[in-house]
């Protein structure tokens, strides 16, 4: 699409969504929001940069295959899900920071895992987004 | 000691996380990172060694508390024994493969197979869960599949590795069946509380008792290849000869063999049992063992040889007393020892000289030492000749069938016939080459890491026969404990005096000796033995996987045609036939007028709008503008959420529904131009399926309302969401904490489902690989 008005909004857009879905991720625990949602807008956010500027201007800005985060997201909620068994408690048993982080506000295993949950539905969403769009 | 069990599912994990390591295409140059392979096993090889003394130990990572599933480790001697074949030799197959494949393409894929193996092998002697060994059973099925199938350009190669996972395959579904009724008999699935006397009766004397263990025997005789199930095991030399040499000297077929012995305690001892195995064990040694006489390619003489010793195995399970539980637990390692090193003498010749046919070697002695160090000291081994280990375990056999009670003669008898016959093979594989005049003057001593390792293994299984007490108390007592049930008082000597077992050894070796002379396995022998396979139960067996073929591709071609309308049909006709079927037939089809809420003015415009959209996406003439109009059904969905307060879920379905519109439109970007045909009677049919399907949600919405709900579930979250998860969002507490594993397999879906959709677009067929 070739319209100047959505090509210089999306470049606002983009971080301004990409926070946004950062805080939908962190917010999650107390209020609407979670890293399922948060993985969707970020997902969004950087096909309607693709739509604004092509899939290779975006794909330049994400610099990494969008498909790596699936794993990396994998790993770090297997991980936290892992972590309490070192512990000696059962799998995916919630551990907490006792006091609260400043901006995030209490710290615990559950944040890892949305982040895991995150990162992988960002990852693949995108993976099968770009691959439908790139097939000629 | 202290509780080193604990460790054993990060190890295990370990070994997973380096094998997806090894997926990635290598950076460097070829085999850089399959450099580091061999650590991964030495590694846990050590850990068996010292981590444990072969008493018990359990450790649970996970346990479903509504399924009698878990995930249950244990470890005791006959698990520990195996852990430490698989590793240990494990470690020095990964040597000896780098060494065989170097300068080869694929090294690193390779590894990975192996290493998906072993790990799967691990589990299945480390599981103490039925439903947990059945898949890391699968598992060993799936794996050995690839690594049969290696060289994927060879048709052979690619039948025999079918063929394999066929046969192994089908006995383990069918062994599943056996775990089920046998789990559900005793009351649990964690195989070491079987062990109490009073579920064992119960078991024992159960009316399902019988056809269980026919069906677990199954498993575990297509596992461990006794006849008529044996032939996939000559079939699967096809693989590169490191796999061979893992496979079926310590790992794959050993599986069955140990399935049995774990089961022993449980199951052993009953009449059936006892029988079968004697039997099956007792035919598939001798069967095997005359098979192996008349090859001439050296891993074909040595499949056949493994075929034949699990058959001992086999029959020394069944004869269950202490003498054969001794003899079996002590053969299991001396068969690996020596067969391990075997397997890696044939394939360093065949690298060397570019055969295995040892009618066309000879004098190779001369130029390669080592090697025939390696074929005497595992020839030594392998026939029982003092003082080797494998004369130990032969000493303990004959014992075992002297003793019998009632067919002390006929036993004796059969394994005597055995053993002289796996004397000559070995003498064949391990003499023979290397005797008489020099058939490749110009092959010379290879790079250590082919032979080493093979000499090492043969060595052992001298020391070991040496010095019996480095084995006696901390690996082979521990073994036939685990398989007896009982505390058992091993006592591994070289030296008996002269007694009838020793003559029988004499016998055995002068007889042995006295065939090999006489046998000189050519063309003409191996062609009339092969006919006999020929007519076997292979022959049955091929027939029936044919038609099997035939049944399914048939059933394949008639619900999955790749035509999405007919998937789309099968699957909504059966929801609809099946949901429909229950709910029809328990519902009042009442309304509670006294329930419903007054209809306010904004719901009744966004169900208008939903109306008006449903509308045009059915009867738009653009397929755009379907599209857009199905979005916006999406979003009056979105709103109604929102009128009755769910916004995770109105967040969650307003994002979706734009991304889904976004796929649309991108797949249907590429569609020819929408025409509008005739109306017919697929259209019909269509609209059919999709009113009742659109019917029967209705009528389950609307009689979930009428039904007074469980309610405890969802209280229960509401009121520890905090409580016990510190969150306030219940929805995401949910998803993060209380059903954390399950969010963890979803996101493993989205994963694969990702992975497919990227392969399946990205694929690109050279023109040989298309199917017509």
């Amino acid at each position: 699409m070739n319209t100047i008005i959505l090509k210089t909004a999306s470049k606002y857009l983009l971080p301004l969504l990409l926070l946004f879905s950062i805080f939908v991720l962190l917010r999650g625990h107390y209020l609407p929001g979670g890293g399922f949602v948060g993985g969707l807008i970020a997902a969004i956010a950087f096909v309607l940069h693709a739509f604004a500027n092509g899939l290779e201007n975006t794909q330049q800005l994400m610099r990494i295959h969008p498909g790596f985060l699936m794993p990396v997201g994998l790993l770090i909620s297997a991980i936290s899900g892992m972590a309490p068994m070192l512990l000696n408690k059962p799998f995916m048993t919630g551990l907490w920071k006792s006091d609260p982080v400043p901006v995030i506000g209490s710290l615990g295993s559950a944040l890892f895992f949305d982040i895991g949950v995150y990162l992988v539905v960002i990852g693949a969403t995108l993976t099968i987004l770009f691959t439908i769009s790139e097939t000629r | 000691m202290e509780n080193t069990v604990g460790y054993i599912p990060f190890l295990l994990l370990g070994i997973l996380l380096y094998t997806s390591v090894l997926t990635f295409p290598s950076v460097r140059s070829n085999g850089f990172r399959s450099r580091f392979s061999p650590l991964v096993p030495i590694v846990s090889f050590f850990y068996f060694l010292f981590g444990f003394d072969g008493s018990v130990q359990t450790t649970t990572v996970w346990d479903h508390s509504l399924l009698p599933i878990s995930i249950t480790f244990q470890i005791d001697g006959l698990s520990r024994l195996f852990a430490l074949l698989i590793t240990g030799i494990g470690s020095l197959i990964f040597i000896y493969a780098n060494g065989y494949m170097k300068g080869a393409k694929y090294v690193q894929r390779l590894q990975c197979f192996l290493l998906l193996f072993m790990l799967a092998m691990l589990g299945v002697v480390l599981s103490d869960d039925l439903i947990l060994l059945f898949i890391f059973w699968e598992l060993t099925s799936i794996s050995s599949f690839f690594l049969i199938g290696f060289k994927n350009e060879d048709e052979a190669s690619r039948q025999s590795a079918l063929q394999a996972i066929t046969i192994t395959g089908m006995g383990g579904l069918i062994m599943l069946g056996g775990f089920i009724i046998l789990g559900e008999i005793a009351g649990t699935y964690s195989i070491s509380s079987m062990s109490s006397p009073e579920i064992i009766s119960q078991i024992t004397s159960h009316g399902w008792f019988v056809p269980m263990l026919i069906l677990i025997l199954v498993g575990a005789f297509t596992k461990s290849a006794q006849f008529p199930f044996h032939f996939w095991l000559p079939g699967a030399m096809k693989a590169p000869t490191p796999v061979s040499a893992y496979l079926h000297s310590a790992t794959m077929v050993k599986a069955g063999v140990y399935l049995l012995a774990r089961f022993s305690p449980v199951l052993g001892d009953t009449p059936v049992w006892n029988i079968a195995l004697i039997s099956f064990g007792g035919v598939t040694m001798v069967y095997a063992a005359f098979q192996s006489l008349f090859r001439t390619d050296m891993k074909s003489i040595l499949a056949y040889t493994t075929v034949s010793a699990l058959g001992i195995m086999v029959f020394l399970l069944g004869l269950q007393s202490s003498d054969a539980i001794a003899a079996v637990s002590l053969f299991i390692l001396v068969h690996a020892l020596y067969k391990a090193s075997f397997f890696m003498l044939a394939g360093t010749i065949d690298h060397e000289t570019g055969t295995r046919d040892i009618s066309q070697l000879g004098g190779l002695g001369k130029v390669m030492m080592p090697l025939f160090a390696i074929g005497i000291l595992a020839a030594w081994s392998n026939g029982g000749i003092p003082p080797s280990v494998g004369f130990l375990g032969k000493d303990l056999i004959y014992e075992s069938t002297l003793h019998h009670p009632a067919w002390a003669y006929v036993f004796t008898g059969l394994s005597v016939g055995t053993n002289i016959m796996l004397f000559a093979a070995g003498l064949l594989v391990g003499w023979l080459p290397f005797r008489g005049t020099r058939s490749h003057p110009s092959v010379t001593l290879p790079h250590w890491s082919l032979w080493v390792p093979a000499l090492l293994l043969a060595l052992l299984g001298m020391i070991f026969g040496l010095f019996p007490s480095i084995i006696n108390n901390g690996l082979i007592n521990p073994v036939a404990d685990a398989i007896a049930g009982t505390e058992q008082n091993i006592h591994l000597k070289l030296w008996h005096g002269f007694n009838t077992v020793f003559y029988l050894s004499l016998i055995t070796m002068g007889v042995g000796f006295l065939l090999y002379n006489l046998i000189r396995p050519g063309a003409k022998l191996l062609s009339f033995i092969e006919s006999a396979e020929h007519w076997g139960p292979k022959r049955i067996l091929h027939a029936l996987a044919n038609e099997f073929v035939g049944v399914s591709s048939w059933i394949t071609m008639t619900l999955q045609n790749g035509k999405l309308r007919i998937y789309l049909l099968v699957i909504l006709g059966f929801l609809v036939s099946l949901l429909g079927y229950v709910v029809l037939s328990d519902t009042n089809f009442v309304i509670d007028k006294e329930q419903l809420t007054n209809i306010t003015i904004y719901e009744g415009i966004t169900v208008g709008i939903l109306f008006i959209s449903v509308f045009l996406t059915l009867f738009s003439g653009s397929r755009l503008a379907a599209v857009a109009a199905m979005g916006v059904v999406g979003y009056t969905l979105c709103i109604i959420f929102v009128f009755y307060s769910a916004p995770d879920l109105a967040m969650t379905q307003f994002t979706i529904d734009t991304l889904t519109v976004i796929l649309f439109v991108l797949v249907l970007y590429r569609l020819p131009r929408f025409i509008r045909l005739d109306f017919s009677a697929r259209h019909i049919l269509d609209g059919i399926v999709a009113i009742s399907v659109g019917a029967l949600m209705t009528v389950i919405s609307l009689e979930v309302l009428q039904r007074t709900p469980e309610r405890e579930i969802s209280d229960f979250y509401a009121l520890n969401a905090y409580v016990m998860a510190k969150g306030k969002n219940v929805v995401n507490v949910i998803l993060v904490d209380f059903r954390g594993a399950d969010t963890m397999i979803e996101i493993v879906v989205l994963t694969i489902a990702a992975i497919g959709v990227y392969s399946l677009l990205k694929l690109r067929l050279r023109k040989n690989e298309k199917m017509e």
